[in-house]
């Protein structure tokens, strides 16, 4: 076991190094600069854009600012923001807590409803729920999340006005953030109509982040279902005369799931992209509307850490689900 | 027990903050985040509705709703005689805003403005770089050449400063009133340079404005209150909260559904639906803006003033609007500076439509194919550069010229266009900056700008002569006879095809009154009020 994770760790090291080059050159690849983005229509005379381009070091030889973003890097400086003058550490630290309440309730949302109806879907197969259910996961796994949340706000916040439109909680509550988690600190607080307006809240941004999950974790449910229900083992128990409920649920379904868990680790990924469009559209303060912002306005060092510090929760996550995996099926141990 | 402190301390905060419900709370849906809260070392609109035009106050100030000037800190001022020496008297009593991080000792004094400035220009100020943030630009003092017309800042008195200039230079009243100049605390700024806490300056600000600072959410909330002792007396309103909300549908569905009482910027295809709500008054203006197309006038045949005006005659200039502008609408430009702005010149008219005439001149002169500039990027005075690029196409390849459409991305776009030796019309355009002509006419077609933004690389001898006369000038009256001139030389000599003068949308909730769009395209919440 433990050779198998050092293993695994052994390899985010060049993965590491792989990521702060990428981030490093792809914002570099983007035409213009960030003296240019700031300038707008007002251009910026010859001479003066030079003086800033020293002065933002950017005249070095690119290898030069790849060793000195590094060497920071290496030593926890991620830098300040070009554009706010703020630490980038800083803004992550304040913002990544809300792209994470949020992902975590996209994702409760997609399992809650994807795993049991991959089961339902598993064991009548062929029936008119199944067919129904996989049209509707591709249909939900091909949703543009922009057009998708628009029309959410659209019919149940504008038309109905079941939901606030957009937030992360009503403007009459104000507080100092403790953990940064909405739903934890209003119940820290212990103000339930607060605790209230953050779920509201959460709603329609966590549906449409949890869609694409969801038809993904759905499908895979009932592909392992459909597999395991056909093992000798899932005969054998049916043979012995167990409940149809018992099959399922203890001797299949606990089998099924290993492949799921995979599937439900890499979704993380999917979480963070999908956040950057759920973010925009529903003022959600997290990382995905940051990272779109500094791109924009080619915040070079904005994007090179954020990045790096994105990629290293994905790798963490991958690591954790890599290490759950190992110890729901002893299989992999071995190999 | 470090813990158990912590969580006490939050309770109580969280009884202290939590007690404003039944105040008068007025909710503005921004666009974007500010990037911080010091106007000087910002530039983005966004940025000074968060910073300049609610904390802060400046010498002079643009009319509500208006470019012209009126007293702001400074009663009055007077000009020398040669346009050299401008002294401000200022308005005794003013009081900074006192906050839980600022508590001021003193009122606003002369010590205040001369720092105001200085930290701006001068390298030997802590405050001019890196001691107080990291890679500090001061992107508007250069931008609108201070750094140039300024020799000095002076106190003479508590009450009295004097702005020494190089030369004569008459936008420099209207730049006094840009957000760069807002007026700062020079108290609050020793104070946080003896506790080493400088970078605070810019994210807890202290002014002189009609609201002040509580506290900001990064990328959520912005709150304010209002300054109970401001020196124009006390807002109706008690607090004022941004709640940035960056896409533009979801921004009119917040005011449609009572979550926030004024929203920016809708979509065009939006306007409709707005107009057809009760609830909400969709409010417009001409804005102080101008799309336009920069031919390059160095390049033949395009040196020829009769090709140029050939050119704009091919185009069908109501059908392109009608096109792009759609249900949000535009203003047909005949002249560089809207008709807002003072020396608009009415007898100027911009080239009619009329193809034949047009297909015979530019048959005579050879022009056969050009290349016709488009970018990506959504601007206020050309929603779709593309769409113009094509429908512009259409109509030249009906008098026989071939364009060739040249696409960049935004920001290699404008670095491409403004090569001298860059062929062909360029579409670009302006918002200006402090109303003053100025600011329209020798930002974009002075000599000196030829490789900033004159991206006609256009330099007239008899224009040049006229603006920089009236950029000299002091009086008015004159200044608007060499303006009106220039515009005659202007529409004669053909630089560029404008296009249209955009409107300005925003979506205001029917029981707020007060609330004025403004030219400047700056949102002010001073002097609003809300119905409960």
């Amino acid at each position: 076991m433990l050779r198998y994770l050092l293993n695994k760790i052994a390899l985010v090291i060049p993965t590491l190094i792989g990521i702060t080059i990428c981030a490093f050159a792809f914002v570099r690849l983007l035409p213009g600069d960030p003296i240019l983005a700031m300038a707008g229509e007002h251009g910026v005379a010859p001479a003066r854009y030079e003086q800033l381009k020293e002065q933002f070091g950017y005249n070095l030889p690119i290898w030069q600012q790849y060793a000195r973003y590094v060497g920071e890097v290496a030593t926890g400086d991620f830098g300040v923001s070009i554009s706010s003058k703020r630490p980038v550490m800083e803004e992550f630290k304040t913002l990544f807590p809300a792209t994470m309440e949020l992902s975590f309730f996209a994702m409760i949302f997609a399992m809650v409803l994807g795993i049991p109806a991959g089961i339902v879907a598993a064991v009548k197969r062929g029936s008119w729920f199944d067919q129904s259910l996989m049209g509707t996961a591709l249909v939900g796994y091909s949703m543009p999340i922009f057009w998708w949340g628009l029309l959410l706000i659209i019919f149940f916040s504008g038309y109905l006005g079941w939901t606030p439109v957009s937030g992360r909680i009503g403007l009459q509550f104000f507080f100092k953030p403790i953990t940064g988690f909405m739903t934890i600190d209003t119940l820290i607080y212990g103000k339930w109509d607060a605790f209230r307006s953050a779920l509201s809240h959460l709603v329609l941004p966590a549906i449409v982040l949890g869609t694409i999950p969801l038809a993904v974790i759905a499908r895979q449910t009932r592909s392992a279902m459909l597999e395991v229900l056909g093992e000798d083992y899932v005969r054998t128990a049916r043979a012995k005369g167990l409940s149809s409920a018992r099959v399922i649920g203890v001797h299949a379904l606990r089998n099924a799931l290993i492949p799921v868990v995979t599937t439900i680790g890499l979704q993380v990924g999917t979480l963070l992209a999908g956040a950057i469009l759920t973010e925009t559209i529903f003022a959600w303060p997290g990382i995905g509307k940051w990272m779109v912002d500094s791109i924009f306005k080619r915040d070079y060092v904005v994007v090179q850490s954020g990045l790096l510090l994105i990629a290293l929760i994905v790798m963490a996550v991958n690591l954790i689900v890599d290490v759950l995996y190992a110890v729901i099926n002893p299989r992999i141990r071995a190999a | 027990m470090k813990k158990k402190l912590t969580f006490a301390a939050a309770l109580l905060a969280a009884s202290v903050l939590g007690g404003v419900a039944n105040a008068k709370t007025l909710v503005y849906c921004s666009e974007a985040s500010p990037a911080n809260f010091d106007p000087g070392t910002t530039t983005g609109g966004n940025d000074f509705d968060a910073s300049s035009r609610t904390v802060y106050s400046r010498l002079v100030e643009f009319k509500h709703g208006g470019t012209e000037i009126e007293p702001g800190l400074a009663d009055k001022w007077e000009i020398s005689d040669d346009g050299l020496v401008y002294t401000f008297h200022l308005h005794p009593g003013v009081k900074f805003q006192t906050t839980d991080y600022f508590k001021p000792t003193r009122d606003l004094n002369a010590d205040d403005v001369v720092f105001s400035f200085d930290r701006q220009f001068n390298k030997e100020n802590p405050w001019n770089g890196e001691k107080y943030l990291p890679n500090l630009t001061w992107d508007y003092y250069t931008g609108m050449d201070m750094p140039k017309y300024v020799a000095k800042w002076e106190k003479v008195d508590d009450l009295t400063v004097k702005l020494t200039l190089t030369e004569p230079n008459a936008p420099m009243l209207a730049n006094l009133g840009m957000d760069f100049a807002s007026i700062v605390s020079k108290e609050y700024a020793e104070q946080l340079e003896k506790s080493g806490k400088m970078a605070d300056f810019s994210t807890k600000p202290i002014g002189t404005g009609p609201f002040q600072f509580v506290d900001y959410q990064l990328d959520s909330v912005i709150r304010y209150a209002a300054h109970p002792d401001y020196f124009k007396g006390k807002e109706k309103i008690d607090d004022l909260v941004f709640a940035i909300t960056p896409d533009a549908t979801a921004r009119i569905q917040k005011v449609l559904a009572g979550e926030c009482d004024i929203a920016p910027y809708p979509n065009p295809a939006d306007i409709g639906t707005i107009k057809a709500n009760q609830d909400v008054t969709l409010m417009d203006q001409a804005g102080l803006n101008i799309g336009y197309m920069s031919y390059n006038t160095t390049v033949p045949p395009l040196d020829k003033p009769e090709v140029r005006h050939a050119l704009n005659q091919a185009i069908d200039r109501e059908a392109l609007i009608k096109s792009l502008f759609q249900d949000a609408g535009a203003t047909p430009a005949d002249n560089l500076i809207p008709p807002t702005m003072w020396s608009w010149d009415k007898s100027v008219k911009f080239d009619s439509y009329d193809p034949e005439a047009a297909k015979k001149v530019l048959a005579d002169a050879g022009l056969k194919e050009i290349q016709l500039w488009a970018s990506d990027r959504v601007r206020p005075y050309n929603p779709n550069f593309q769409r113009a690029a094509e429908l512009i196409q259409a109509d030249w390849a009906k008098v026989g010229v071939k364009a060739e459409i040249v696409n960049y991305e935004w920001t290699k776009y404008r670095e491409e266009g403004k090569k001298k030796d860059r062929p062909g019309a360029f579409q670009i355009g302006w918002t200006g900056d402090n109303g003053d002509p100025d600011n329209f006419f020798a930002t974009l077609f002075a000599c000196s700008a030829i490789g900033v933004s004159n991206y006609s690389s256009w330099c007239d001898k008899d224009f040049e002569d006229l603006i920089q006369k009236a950029k000299k000038t002091s009086d008015q009256g004159e200044r608007t006879k060499l303006y009106e001139q220039a515009q005659v030389v202007f529409q004669k000599q053909a630089p560029a095809f404008l296009m249209a003068h955009s409107q300005v949308y925003a979506v205001v909730r029917k029981n707020v009154s007060g609330f004025m769009m403004d030219p400047l395209g700056i949102h002010r919440f001073d002097g609003v009020d809300k119905a409960e």
